[in-house]
C-alpha cells in the first residue's frame, strides 16, 4: 500500500479499525486463500463491505473466542492467509492458551488483531479497555507484535502482516478520527523502527497513539531548548535493540511512552534491550498504571496517566534537567 | 470369509500388536510413567481409523487428500503412536524411544507432519476448533477429505468444546467426525464423581449433530459407523463406550491406571493375557 496525503487523511477519519477493515477488503483480490475470521465484530473491524462482498473468505464464529483462535489455526494449518480479528482483550486474553499452544507451539500463522486496544473505550469500563496485550503477546514464542502509530501504518502493518513468516498480532489504538503521524510514503519494515525526529538530548520511544503525542511532545520541547529524537517503535517484538543501542549511545536520557500498562509492553521491551549496555542513560516510563481505577472518558484517562502532548514534554524536561 | 469379516479381523489383529507396543512402551517408559488407562480405552478407535477407515498415504504424509486426524485427548498418545506405527509413519525403533530426551514421542503429541502426527495437543478443549477450521478449509476449497477428532469425556468439561459443537452444524461441516471416547474416568476420578457429562449424545444432537452411540471396541461397529459418509450438511458425533485400560484384567476400569508405572510383573501378567489373542508372540 502507497501511503499519500489524501489515503493518510481518509484513513486518519475513519480510525484504525476501520482502516484495518478496508486494507483487507483492498487486499482480498491478491490473495486466493484469504480467510478473514471474525467473532460476532465484522462492523467493529470495518468488514462489513468485506462479508458482503467476498462471503468465500468469510468466516463468523459467534462470540466465542477459543473456538476463533482455533478455527483461525485450523484454517492456517490447510495453508490458508487467516487474519481474525475482535476486541483486543478478547482476541488476546480470553483465547490465550489457544494462541501460545495453535500459533506459538504448533507456529500455524495467524494475523489476529486487537480492536480499540487501550483505552479508547474508556466509557465502557476495563473489560472492554486493553492494557495488558503487549505484555501477554510479548511473553509467548513465534508471534510478532505490531503497534501501528496510525492509520495509514495500520495498513502497511496488516499487509506486512499477511506476508510475515510467522503469525503476528496487530495492536490497534485511537479512536475515529485518529490523528495521522505520517502524510506521505515511507518503508514499513517488521522490526525496523523509524526515527521520525532527529534531537541530541533525549530520545523519545514511543508506539501506537503515544508517537503523536511524543511529536507534540518534541516541538515543545524544543521551545524550551531540548532537542529530542523521537522513535516509532512499531514493532515491540522483535524490539528493534540496535535502534535502543544507538540512542545509548547518542543520548543522555531515554523516554518511553505507550498506551499500555507500564509492566511488560513497549518500556519494559526497551529496558530488556538496554540493560546490557555499559554507560546507558536512565530510562523513564509513561504509560497506564497498574490499575483499573480510572475509567470514563479517552481523553480524560489518558491526562489522568499523564499521556498528553503536554505532560510528556513536562515530564521529560523535569527529568532531563534533573540529571 | 466375506470382505467385511476380513476387514474387522485386521483392524482387530491390528488393536492387539498396538495393545504389545503399548506394553512395550510403558515398560520402556519406566519412572516417567504414561497415561496407560486412556491410551488403551482408544486404541479399537484408532486401529480402525488407522488401519482401515481413514484414506490415508503413508509413504506420503502431507498428500493433500488424506483424511485428517486429531488426538484431541492429547494424553492418550499411546493409542495414537502405536496406530502411526502399525500404518508405517514411525518405525518400531521410534516407538521405543517415548518420552525420552530429544525423541519426538512426548508424553502428548507434538505436530510432526512427516511422522504422521498432525497437531500437537494436550491442553485439553482445543481440538474440535482445529477439527473446524480444517473441516470449513476443505469445504471452501471443494475437497472432500474428511477430519476425525477423538474427544474424551473428562476433556468435554472443557467450554471451548461445546463452542466448536455449536459452530459446526452452523456451518455444516459433514466432514467433520468427532469420536467421545466414553471410558467414563477422568484423572481424579469418574465422571459422575467429578463432573458428569450426563448424556453426551442427547446434548451433541441439540447442537444439531447427527449421533451415534456404539460400542468403542466393537471393531465391527466401529468401521460401520465411521467409514459411512454423509452429506447432509450434518457433523458426525459417535459416543464410543469403551473401558479405560480395556485389555488387561488389572486395569480395565481401574482409574488408577490414569497415569501410572509399569511393573515389569504387571508387563508379564498383560503378555500372557494378550498370548491368548496370539498378538504377544
Amino acid at each position: 500500500m502507497i501511503l499519500d496525503k489524501r489515503k493518510a487523511k481518509g484513513l486518519s477519519r475513519i480510525g484504525s479499525r476501520a482502516a484495518y477493515g478496508m486494507t483487507l477488503f483492498d487486499l482480498a483480490p491478491d490473495y486466493d486463500d484469504l480467510m478473514v475470521v471474525t467473532a460476532d465484530t465484522s462492523t467493529s473491524a470495518g468488514l462489513d463491505r468485506f462479508r458482503n462482498t467476498y462471503p468465500e473468505k468469510y468466516v463468523d464464529v459467534g462470540i466465542a473466542e477459543q473456538n476463533a483462535m482455533g478455527i483461525a489455526a485450523g484454517l492456517a494449518s490447510e495453508g490458508m492467509t487467516v487474519a481474525l480479528s475482535t476486541f483486543a482483550p478478547f482476541q488476546t486474553m480470553r483465547c490465550c492458551e489457544q494462541i501460545k499452544v495453535n500459533l506459538g507451539y504448533m507456529k500455524h500463522k495467524v494475523v489476529f488483531t486487537g480492536l480499540a486496544s487501550g483505552v479508547v473505550l474508556g466509557t465502557l469500563g476495563y473489560t472492554h479497555c486493553c492494557i495488558e496485550d503487549l505484555a501477554v503477546m510479548r511473553a509467548i514464542p513465534n508471534i510478532t507484535v505490531l503497534s501501528p502509530a496510525d492509520c495509514g501504518e495500520t495498513a502497511k502493518a496488516v499487509e506486512a502482516a499477511l506476508n510475515h513468516h510467522q503469525s503476528v498480532y496487530i495492536r490497534l489504538t485511537g479512536g475515529s478520527p485518529n490523528p495521522p503521524v505520517y502524510s506521505e510514503d515511507y518503508d514499513f519494515e517488521i522490526g525496523k523502527s523509524v526515527k521520525l525526529r532527529e534531537g541530541k538530548d533525549v530520545g523519545i520511544v514511543a508506539t501506537g497513539t503515544m508517537v503523536h503525542a511524543s511529536m507534540q511532545a518534541a516541538e515543545l520541547l524544543a521551545e524550551d531548548g531540548i532537542e529530542a529524537s523521537v522513535i516509532n517503535m512499531h514493532t515491540i517484538k522483535p524490539i528493534d535493540a540496535d535502534t535502543v543501542k544507538e540512542l545509548a549511545a547518542t543520548t543522555n536520557l531515554i523516554a518511553t511512552v505507550e498506551e499500555h500498562s507500564l509492566i511488560g509492553g513497549l518500556g519494559s521491551a526497551v529496558a530488556e534491550a538496554k540493560a546490557p549496555l555499559r554507560n546507558a542513560p536512565p530510562q523513564i516510563m509513561m504509560g497506564i498504571g497498574d490499575s483499573y481505577d480510572k475509567a470514563g472518558d479517552y481523553g480524560d484517562i489518558l491526562e489522568h496517566y499523564g499521556l498528553t502532548a503536554e505532560q510528556i514534554s513536562a515530564k521529560v524536561k523535569a527529568s532531563y534537567e534533573t540529571d | 470369509m466375506s470382505n467385511h469379516t476380513q476387514v474387522i479381523e485386521k483392524i482387530t489383529e491390528m488393536a492387539d500388536r498396538m495393545r504389545k507396543h503399548i506394553l512395550d512402551m510403558a515398560l520402556e517408559a519406566g519412572a516417567h510413567s504414561s497415561h496407560f488407562g486412556g491410551g488403551l480405552s482408544v486404541v479399537d478407535i484408532t486401529a480402525t481409523l488407522f488401519g482401515s477407515v481413514m484414506n490415508i498415504k503413508p509413504d506420503e504424509p502431507e498428500w493433500a487428500g488424506r483424511d485428517r486426524f486429531i488426538l484431541s485427548k492429547g494424553h492418550g498418545c499411546l493409542g495414537y503412536y502405536t496406530a502411526l506405527h502399525e500404518a508405517g509413519y514411525i518405525s518400531h525403533d521410534e516407538l521405543m524411544t517415548f518420552e525420552k530426551t530429544d525423541s519426538f514421542l512426548y508424553g502428548h503429541p507434538v505436530m510432526n507432519r512427516a511422522k504422521g502426527i498432525e497437531f500437537s495437543s494436550g491442553s485439553l478443549g482445543m481440538g474440535m476448533s482445529l477439527g473446524t477450521g480444517v473441516a470449513i478449509a476443505a469445504k471452501r476449497r471443494g475437497l472432500d477429505h474428511r477430519c476425525f477428532v477423538i474427544i474424551g469425556d473428562g476433556e468435554s468439561n472443557e467450554g471451548s468444546n461445546w463452542e466448536a459443537a455449536m459452530a459446526a452444524p452452523h456451518h455444516k461441516l459433514d466432514n467433520l467426525v468427532v469420536i467421545l471416547d466414553r471410558n467414563r474416568h477422568q484423572q481424579t476420578g469418574s465422571n459422575a464423581e467429578i463432573m458428569d457429562v450426563g448424556d453426551a449424545g442427547a446434548k451433541f444432537s441439540a447442537f444439531g449433530w447427527h449421533v451415534e452411540e456404539i460400542d468403542g471396541h466393537d471393531a465391527g461397529a466401529l468401521f460401520d459407523t465411521l467409514s459411512a459418509r454423509r452429506s447432509d450438511g450434518k457433523p458426525l458425533a459417535v459416543i464410543a463406550n469403551t473401558i479405560k485400560g480395556k485389555g488387561f484384567s488389572f486395569s480395565e476400569d481401574d482409574n488408577s491406571w490414569h497415569h501410572k508405572i509399569l511393573t515389569k510383573s504387571q508387563y508379564e501378567v498383560a503378555i500372557e493375557e494378550l498370548s491368548n489373542t496370539g498378538a504377544a508372540s
